[in-house]
């Protein structure tokens, strides 16, 4: 990093201006320290308010110090009176985790395609599958509505499945495009004429180099499905409901419990945070299409 | 859609130019074989994505009120004019585009003031920056909820309640309670958002600091460049593209807002967007031509911003073709 007290030479003690940049420093340091924890003050009096009581929950000024209880959860998953969430928290990994698997064995051979062996004119195809992604989602809702409810299948988890790998499919074209054009050309033809066949080389050379590529796209194409509201609220009903469309219907089938709510977000956010928390590098790169790295 | 891949066509032909990534061997390959992989995931593609537009186009042309299908009729253009009159679908184009810009600026400033504040080594720096991505990892639906009734809501809202901690300091027992979705909708709609979009900007313009040269930035520095010098002169140029790619990608996803909208406040008092907009017309009103007609005009509007982004991403695109 580029701290200005990283060019102070060692011999000599600290010059003015040198100690006065490392006094900056400090300051600097509490600046972020105070930033961070403002602008996560939302996010954790969410997950305080969910380890309150009720009553305790609802006061003003709010109680920072009310005691801990984890009511709210038990009572979310199933004791009080609501619907269970296991249904529709069941549901968002269905279609979140097989959607992701569907995205990458169709996204895969396309970015080898278009990164290892290129086709002509490449680039136009990897703008062809951006361009789908800048297509407003509702543009094609209505059709896809009447269509599903004529085949009968609206309230159905498979064709969420089909919308999020088709949602998803270009995002992981391009990221994966990006990873696989880090593989060494010279190596895969060194292994060509060493008489290795295309499994031996996608299993031994192109999988060890663009795996963490790989997993993060997964991991990208996960989280969008999980948070998917537009297509989920429209198309599924009470069968197919996913997480998201639980927490929206939350509210309004149970009049207002501030607790039980917080621990009902903590609850569904609860897998995207620790799949983003574990791979915070990752996520920069993924969400920008592989162009920054 | 043909004329989106007609645009890319165009924008791209200056980097055709350059060479198509310098592969040694086979080059450009154009048999099928090598077209092959690629057709599985196009051909789902279109027939996923396309194929329903072209349905939508196709029901734009009807009168077509789903309450009462036997009146439905062929009505050409009709649809177009009436949404092209219609104040409230106006109105909507505005909230989406002030909605669109205000978020995006104002998270790509704060990501930026962040992303400077994190670039420098301090104790306990991984932490910060964890604790500065969570807005962004929440479930979308779970933030707004958060925001509308343990934030925002008048009686017991946090911000409230700090509100009259900090005036109870002061003696006074009884301040203001403003009811802040209903005295200011689009600001609380926004700022929920740029809650949400600033860990994204910060991110992006992360990386972009932190892939400075640094033997630069040391050089300016040994040349006597102040703080300010060096930011103005070496950071901002470094981090043009980086910022472009920001407002692009934060563009994207932020015209098609859905999630906010519908739960902070059901599109009411102003701040009902085009796709809140389009999904009330079909799914409430059940007029299904008019809601098509707003759809495709929805897609000519992306479409004139999507060929100003492709250009932006055009640029970033060649400069890695050329690095490789």
């Amino acid at each position: 990093m580029t701290t200005a007290t990283g060019s102070a030479p060692p011999r000599r003690p600290l010059p003015p201006a040198a100690r006065r940049a490392n006094r900056r420093g400090t300051a600097l340091g509490l600046v972020a320290w105070l930033s961070g924890i403002l602008f996560c003050l939302p996010a954790g009096w969410m997950v305080l308010t969910s380890l309150h009581s009720e009553p305790d929950a609802a006061t003003n000024p709010p109680s920072f110090t009310a005691a801990i209880t984890f009511d709210s959860y038990r009572e979310f998953f199933g004791s009080g009176g609501g619907a269970s969430p296991w249904p529709s928290l069941i549901n968002s990994a269905t279609a979140s985790v097989i959607s992701t698997v569907l995205v990458l064995l169709l996204a895969l051979p396309a970015a080898y395609a278009l990164s290892i062996k290129p086709v002509r004119k490449w680039t136009n195809v990897m703008f062809f599958f951006l361009s789908t992604k800048m297509l407003p989602v509702v543009a094609g809702l209505l059709p896809l509505y009447l269509f599903a409810k004529n085949v009968g299948m609206l309230d159905n988890i498979w064709l969420l499945v089909i919308l999020y790998t088709s949602m998803n499919l270009p995002i992981a074209v391009w990221m994966m495009q990006s990873f696989l054009a880090d593989v060494p050309v010279s190596i895969i033809e060194a292994a060509q004429v060493d008489g290795a066949r295309l499994p031996t080389i996608l299993a031994r050379i192109v999988a060890p180099i663009a795996g963490p590529g790989i997993a993060a796209t997964a991991l990208i194409c996960f989280i969008f499905s999980w948070n998917e509201l537009l297509f989920a609220r429209v198309l599924t009903g009470v069968a197919a409901q996913t997480a998201p469309v639980f927490l929206t219907g939350f509210v309004t089938s149970q009049g207002l419990f501030l607790a039980q709510l917080c621990a009902a977000s903590v609850v569904v956010s609860l897998p995207v945070l620790v799949a983003g928390f574990a791979a915070q590098d990752k996520l920069v790169q993924g969400l920008s299409l592989g162009a920054v790295k | 859609m043909t004329s989106t891949l007609a645009t890319g066509t165009t924008v791209m032909e200056p980097a055709a130019h350059h060479p198509v990534a310098p592969r040694p061997g086979k080059q450009g390959g154009s048999g099928w074989a090598t077209r092959a992989p690629l057709l599985p995931a196009l051909v789902f593609l279109i027939a996923v994505t396309q194929l329903p537009f072209v349905a939508t186009l196709g029901i734009s042309a009807f009168d077509w009120n789903s309450l009462d299908p036997d009146a439905r009729r062929f009505a050409g253009v009709e649809n177009y004019v009436t949404v092209a009159t219609d104040p409230a679908l106006r109105g909507s184009v505005l909230t989406t585009v002030l909605l669109t810009a205000s978020v995006v600026l104002a998270s790509l400033v704060l990501g930026l003031l962040f992303a400077l504040l994190l670039d420098r080594t301090f104790f306990g720096r991984g932490f910060v920056r964890t604790l500065l991505i969570t807005p962004f990892l929440l479930v979308p639906v779970s933030a707004a909820l958060l925001w509308k009734h343990a934030l925002y809501n008048p009686e017991y809202g946090l911000l409230n309640g700090m509100w009259t901690w900090v005036a109870g300091l002061f003696g006074d027992e009884t301040p203001a309670q403003p009811d802040w979705i209903s005295d200011m909708p689009m600001l609380a709609v926004a700022a929920s958002l740029i809650w949400q979009w600033t860990p994204f900007m910060m991110l992006i313009l992360l990386a972009g600091l932190q892939s400075r040269p640094v033997d630069m930035m040391e050089a300016a520095r040994m040349d006597g460049a102040n703080v300010w010098q060096t930011f103005r002169y070496l950071t901002v140029p470094h981090l043009r593209r980086y910022l472009e790619l920001g407002i692009l990608l934060g563009s994207i996803y932020i015209v098609q807002n859905f999630d906010a909208v519908f739960t902070l406040t059901s599109g009411g008092l102003g701040t009902a967007n085009l796709p809140y907009t389009i999904y009330q017309t079909f799914y409430q009103a059940h007029e299904y031509g008019l809601a098509s007609a707003a759809g495709v005009l929805v897609v000519i509007g992306t479409m004139v911003i999507a060929t100003f982004a492709l250009r932006v991403v055009s640029s970033l695109f060649t400069e890695e073709v050329k690095r490789s």
